[in-house]
């Protein structure tokens, strides 16, 4: 798929397993540079692990995964989550206040946030200035995963994970965070990888679809894709999802 | 105190075993187990201590010492199992505690250099550092797993492992110290210690019993610190491997 886009990740015959159970199966293909791409699929398809390959949380047991065109295994662990952000589907936060928790990626360098730049990254995600000082146990589910998505941008990721972060929201919230993914995808410039359950949302956000199913991709392309689909196993998968 | 006088004072095994039968407990057939080994294990090692004592040879105080370590070191490590190479880490521990605790009371003529009292304070010293290793164990073990997306964010924006553990482990040893310090805060107006309350049973003057009592309690609180904090710094590296990932179980 995408091969007039240069990769922001590649995936060579990747394989990733607990024990005898196979999580991913012989994974081999590119996230574009700059695009978003949505990864669906019905749970246990192996997608949170997928992302989780690409920020070094796990490494595979064998293949070769590509960042930027250089083997994973070249970065160090800690550069290579500087330059490939994830935000994490349940959104966990420190305690304390929004500031500390943006303030965290750069405390964890023994750096210090300033303000002016935690302000600025609320006004990114749609967040309002009165909420840097308050404690996150305050937020609603919508506000901690637009901090969730802010605190990841602090690194200033040249790629970044998204997981289901709109899993558990309402439906203002929900079109809060796709208009927000596509201004972070125009403003920043980085290329997005976006696990959804909501395959509407897979094809009006994303650019590009993986469509996984017990550990292996079943179909790439297009995000229209989702409307046709070519694989028996996708046309079952997305009947009656999209509309 | 004669044998007769002793086996009386089963009456007070008796009322529990009676307690536990009318109500049903199931706790008799512990009970017994309790009080028998109880009763063998004392008195051997009665025996063993009065035999040691009348030899004053280094190499028995040495043995006898090596012995309750290699105990409470395989007492602990059950509660460590998920953490590689605990059995080695908290024996590195217990003989750190050991050594430095000896090391001040030797060191600087704070207790004498002989088997009663060396073989005397070992044993809480190390019975305490099992209490501890047991207590942050079972606090750290638990931490870690109901924590795992926070060490994972902290890993996932370019912490360190140190720094992904950081809270877990700073909570686990406060909880583990926490009995020690609030127990000292009460010694005297609740309970007295069962150490001070034997020497003023057997004699002594109760002004000396407290000094001494005093001074094993300072003690044991170096021993709560020190065996938290080494044996959690020990212990959270083998929790990530060198690509600094958590590792699951």
């Amino acid at each position: 798929m995408a091969i007039d886009y240069k990769p922001a990740i590649h995936f060579k015959h990747v394989d990733y397993s607990i024990g005898d159970l196979n999580i991913l199966k012989d994974i081999t293909g590119s996230f574009p540079a700059g695009k978003i791409t949505t990864l669906v699929g019905p749970s246990g398809a192996g997608k949170t692990t997928l992302l989780k390959l690409c920020n070094g949380l796990l490494s595979p047991k064998s293949g070769e995964i590509y960042i930027n065109g250089v083997s994973i295994q070249q970065y160090e662990p800690v550069e290579l989550r500087r330059t490939v952000g994830i935000a994490l589907q349940s959104a966990p936060m420190i305690d304390g206040s929004v500031y500390d928790n943006l303030n965290l990626p750069l405390a964890l360098k023994n750096e210090k946030l300033e303000e002016s730049r935690a302000l600025s990254l609320l006004e990114d995600v749609g967040l309002e200035k009165e909420l840097l000082k308050r404690n996150v146990k305050d937020l609603s589910g919508g506000q901690r995963q637009k901090v969730s998505i802010a605190r990841t941008l602090v690194n200033r990721p040249q790629i970044l994970l998204l997981d289901e972060i709109t899993s558990s929201l309402d439906r203002t919230s929900l079109k809060e965070i796709e208009e927000l993914v596509v201004k972070i995808n125009r403003k920043y410039k980085a290329a997005i990888i976006w696990i959804t359950h909501n395959l509407q949302q897979a094809l009006e956000i994303g650019d590009f679809t993986w469509v996984m199913m017990n550990g292996e991709v079943v179909e790439t392309g297009e995000s229209e894709l989702l409307e046709d689909p070519h694989n028996e196993k996708v046309k079952v998968f997305v009947k009656g999802e999209v509309k | 105190m004669t044998y007769l006088t002793l086996s009386i004072t089963l009456i007070f095994v008796v009322i529990p075993l009676i307690l536990s039968k009318t109500l049903n407990l199931g706790l008799e057939k512990d009970t017994i187990i309790a009080t028998i080994r109880s009763i063998v294990q004392l008195l051997a090692v009665g025996f063993i201590l009065k035999f040691v004592f009348d030899s004053e040879s280094l190499l028995y105080i040495f043995l006898m010492v090596t012995l309750m370590i290699v105990a409470a070191t395989h007492n602990a490590q059950k509660k460590g199992a998920a953490i590689k190479g605990i059995t080695w880490k908290i024996a590195v521990t217990l003989v750190f505690v050991e050594i430095l605790t000896q090391s001040i009371l030797l060191g600087f003529n704070i207790t004498p250099p002989t088997a009663q009292y060396i073989i005397s304070i070992s044993g809480m010293v190390i019975g305490n550092s099992m209490v501890l290793s047991i207590l942050f164990l079972n606090r750290f073990t638990s931490e870690v797993e109901s924590h795992q997306d926070q060490t994972e964010l902290i890993l996932s924006l370019g912490g360190t492992p140190k720094q992904a553990i950081h809270r877990q482990l700073i909570q686990s040893i406060k909880a583990s110290m926490i009995p020690t310090i609030e127990s000292q805060k009460t010694v005297g107006l609740v309970q007295l210690p069962g150490m001070m309350s034997g020497q003023i049973i057997a004699g002594a003057d109760p002004i000396q019993a407290v000094q001494f009592q005093l001074l094993i309690m300072f003690l044991l609180l170096t021993t709560a610190a020190v065996t938290s904090v080494l044996l959690g710094f020990l212990s959270y590296p083998t929790l990530f491997n060198q690509r600094m990932q958590l590792l699951k179980n």
